[in-house]
């Protein structure tokens, strides 16, 4: 596996992020260019962001594998954890052996208006962004009726920002390694009452990309494969108009449910986590939408430091997207990267959560109209 | 706006004039914005055109304070999931209402106001937005200036 | 040339007003231009004026009049309403007809005839007499005409203390629905270069005090006695008078000239509260009177529109006004539900200063 660092990357275009991050994983792999047999790469938008459709035969091509079948795959923000997830079932399926899965969003050559319409196509155009939502206008609408249903203040927002900066300055890779207090993000402006700039994930550049293959062929590689233990995606409804209840992602409760199924595990047996914190309500959410606490509940493990490294459920460990960053179509295969970095115990910094076994990665698309869960054990 | 080619925007300008959703008749829902299909009856239900009345109350608000290009010139605007008394949620603007009295649970009704105009000349969008409902003229009606 | 239009049994079933909320006072626009506030509250009579807000405009103004017309004219269905008419000077677009816009918007298509029509202020009174012929001749049951406008003026120019916005809408129609019978109308007009505004220019151009004797006045007085005469009334007959309101001295003086006394023409005035509405002027200031006159009580309403014309109306209040006028709000709701704003916002929602970026 491999990955760019995330951030504003003037010098590297859509192709050289994903050649970047394709090269790292290859090398590490110890594998060959000729030994991939299938490539997908997940990417939102390359078409509005820089003008290029055709991605994943661009990357191919770019990488020097210019016969590789390769094809992209799109679901808004979770285009990565879906892209894991049909590489998963091609090699899963026997039809191939080395499958690589990445994800690439180059996002800054746009001004950042512009980013935002464009992101504003992972809601329903027609009726939510028609009429001027904006993409943390809609997650406001979730914080809102949270705070007004389970009673949530927004210093408990903070302190998931706090918290994911604070990971993301012991993360290289990181789009932010400045740590921030939990003062300066209650103060910091307003984008969509409640949610504040430091509630806000950035617009990033990055590619990740990791190597999948059934577990014997793995095993020729290297002596630390990381198991796939089950990768589920689900579906809700595509806008917020349609949801019984504003504070559910349906789609992540389903996901989850299908994957701790596949792979017979419990909540408990996680160690470390990745969710899609896009902005913080979302982490809160997420959290509890997977299962590990009640719902209404989430705010109760930032009371101490149960989800910072060494807590019992560390959470984000890389920065998640708001410090780590959000190249869209990467974000998916970034999470995928840090949990296999934290079960091969090669996060460094003081970020290595210890004796991790088994983790999970939560990939959201827009405002949960498609989620993917995935279970990853270091046996 | 990206993708605000004309024939698209005049596709959904009646349901944006006269908030027009559908109704399936076999499960008597009630669907904003208009669906060819049931999600609950799928094939064995039928969709029929249904005029909503207006009346709503908020369900969710925010205020934008970041918005996209083409509502520079409005911000700061509010942004509501507003529940229309016949059932289905609909996102739009609040207007005529501070930021301040804005309240879960609180009454609006439908209004019509332009939604956009595009740059150098384009069309003008209009469509639904809600404000508060006030009926305080009915109680006692009193027209003498 | 006398033309005439006597119409029996045909009036209006129908009326809505709407005034958008914000409000700005003469002192504030006289403070950034350094003018004597006073002098042009005396001079005008009029202390504020009504301020779209920047999602409004002429056809949401349309929009919202209409609708509360049909709940008024709640027997008329919408394939019985066989003509719409927009009246303004500040149509949204040049070319593209407001009225298909708000028919659209009332559920009013697409077997309807619909134009926009232009004649300064008058243009909906205008329309009214369409609606009636149209209604008379049996060509339909009924027809709405809307007068609305967001009216332009020139920053630092006199129009600015009462270029204002507003509108009103009128089903005309006959049957047992009719709240006020039209018994007779006529109009006066000449070409009189009072005020205009050549096509790309901005902001209109009057002729200062040219724009009273011959121009107002010699319309609406001539105008409203040609009405008298054809019908052999005089202002004794008459219980209210509403005249255009381009500033609240003039109604008053063409109520003089007329004979008619200061209470009959006090209850219809509404421009040193709401500032001249334009095309929306005296549709209001006569809804004002129908929401609250009696039946059998008599109402004559003469508009104005520059360059130069005027429409008069001779009405008549039925006993179904009573029951009607609760239907929707009435002009005194819109005229209380204000809110004050400076001129930097007034700048912003009229958009003086230009566009910001994208629109």
């Amino acid at each position: 596996m491999g990955m760019t660092e995330f951030g504003e990357l003037w010098d590297k275009g859509l192709k050289d992020l994903a050649w970047e991050a394709g090269v790292k994983a290859v090398e590490a792999a110890g594998i060959g260019g000729k030994d991939i047999e299938y490539i997908v790469f997940g990417n939102m938008s390359g078409g509005l962001f820089v003008g290029q459709e055709h991605v994943a035969a661009l990357v191919a091509d770019f990488m020097g594998l210019n016969s590789t079948p390769a094809t992209r795959v799109e679901a808004a923000c979770a285009s990565g954890g879906a892209a894991f997830l049909q590489a998963y079932m091609a090699a899963a399926s026997g039809m191939y052996d080395i499958v690589v899965a990445g994800g690439v969003e180059k996002m800054t050559d746009v001004g950042a208006g512009q980013a935002a319409a464009i992101l504003s196509g992972a809601m329903d155009y027609e009726w939510e962004a028609y009429f001027g939502a904006t993409f943390p206008a809609v997650y406001a609408l979730m914080a809102r009726r949270y705070m007004h249903e389970y009673g949530l203040k927004a210093d408990t927002l903070a302190k998931v920002a706090v918290k994911n900066h604070y990971h993301g300055s012991l993360n290289p890779l990181a789009h932010f390694r400045n740590r921030i207090t939990e003062d300066e993000a209650l103060s910091s402006p307003m984008v969509a009452d409640p949610l504040r700039r430091y509630d806000c994930c950035p617009v990033s550049d990055g590619a990740a990309c990791v190597i999948l293959a059934p577990l014997d062929v793995a095993r020729k590689y290297t002596d630390t494969p990381i198991v796939i233990r089950a990768v589920a995606q689900a579906s809700d409804t595509l806008s917020l108009l349609g949801r019984e209840d504003l504070c559910t992602l349906r789609a992540t409760v389903k996901a989850a449910g299908r994957a701790f199924d596949e792979a017979k595990l419990d909540r408990k047996d996680i160690d470390v986590v990745e969710v899609h914190d896009c902005f913080t309500i979302a982490e809160l959410l997420a959290l509890e939408d997977l299962g590990f606490c009640k719902k209404g509940e989430a705010a109760g493990l930032y009371g101490d430091n149960q989800t910072y490294v060494g807590g019992e459920l560390p959470v984000n460990t890389d920065g998640g997207l708001k410090a780590g960053g959000h190249a869209v179509g990467a974000t998916g295969i970034k999470q995928i990267v840090e949990v296999t970095k934290q079960l091969r115990g090669e996060a460094k910094n003081g970020r290595q959560v210890e004796g991790a076994e088994i983790g999970l990665a939560h990939n959201v698309g827009g405002t949960g109209a498609t989620a993917v869960v995935a279970i990853l054990s270091r046996r | 706006m990206s993708n605000s080619g004309i024939p698209q925007h005049w596709r959904t300008m009646r349901e944006r004039y006269r908030l027009l959703g559908a109704r399936c008749e076999k499960c008597n829902t009630n669907y904003f914005p208009p669906r060819n299909v049931c999600p609950k009856c799928r094939r064995r239900g039928r969709t029929t055109q249904v005029e909503f009345s207006g009346r709503g109350k908020i369900f969710s608000y925010t205020v934008i304070n970041a918005s996209s290009r083409a509502f520079e010139r409005y911000m700061p605007y509010i942004v509501g999931l507003v529940q229309l008394d016949e059932g289905p949620r609909v996102l739009s603007q609040i207007v005529d209402c501070k930021p301040d009295d804005l309240r879960i649970g609180m009454e609006v009704e439908a209004c019509f106001r332009k939604i956009f105009e595009q740059e150098d000349g384009g069309i003008i969008s209009y469509g639904f937005k809600f404000r508060p409902y006030d009926n305080s003229w009915a109680e006692d009606f009193d027209g003498e200036l | 040339m006398l033309q005439e239009l006597k119409a029996n049994g045909i009036g209006i079933v129908g009326y809505g007003v709407y005034i958008p909320r914000w409000r700005i006072k003469i002192e504030e626009i006289a403070k950034v231009w350094g003018h004597d506030a006073d002098s042009y509250r005396k001079g005008l009579g009029v202390e504020e004026k009504a301020v779209p807000s920047m999602d409004e405009d002429t056809t949401t103004i349309a929009v919202e009049s209409a609708r509360n017309a049909l709940k008024r004219a709640r027997e008329v269905k919408p394939d019985e309403m066989g003509a719409i008419y927009v009246g303004s000077e500040s149509h949204p677009y040049a070319v593209k007809p407001t009225a298909a816009t708000v028919a659209e918007a009332i559920g009013l298509t697409p077997n309807i005839t619909a134009a926009d029509t232009e004649f300064a202020c008058k243009a909906a009174t205008a329309a009214m007499q369409a609606c009636m012929g149209l209604v008379k001749g049996g060509y339909m049951k009924y027809g709405i005409s809307i007068g609305a406008d967001t009216a332009q003026s020139a920053p630092g120019d006199v129009l600015e203390y009462t270029a204002a916005s507003g509108g009103a809408a009128y089903v005309i129609g006959g049957g047992d629905g009719v709240i006020a019978e039209i018994e007779g109308t006529h109009s006066y007009t000449q070409d009189v270069p009072d005020f205009w505004r050549r096509d790309g220019t901005r902001y209109p151009t009057h002729a200062g005090r040219f724009t009273g004797e011959p121009a107002y006045f010699e319309h609406v007085i001539n105008c409203s006695r040609a009405l008298f005469e054809k019908l052999g009334t005089t202002a004794k007959d008459y219980d209210y008078a509403v005249f255009h309101q381009p500033n609240a001295k003039f109604p008053i003086r063409a109520a003089k000239l007329l004979g008619f006394e200061e209470k009959k023409v006090l209850p219809g005035m509404i421009v040193s509260k709401v500032g001249n509405t334009y095309s929306g002027s005296s549709l209001l200031g006569l809804a004002a009177i129908l929401d609250r006159a009696k039946e059998g009580e008599r109402i004559l309403m003469t508009s104005y529109g520059s360059g130069a014309g005027s429409d008069s109306f001779s009405l008549r209040l039925t006993d179904r006004v009573e029951g009607k006028r609760r239907l929707s709000p009435p002009v005194k709701y819109y005229m209380e539900r204000r809110e004050y704003i400076d001129y930097s916002m007034y700048a912003r929602f009229e958009r003086l200063l230009g566009v910001t970026g994208h629109v």
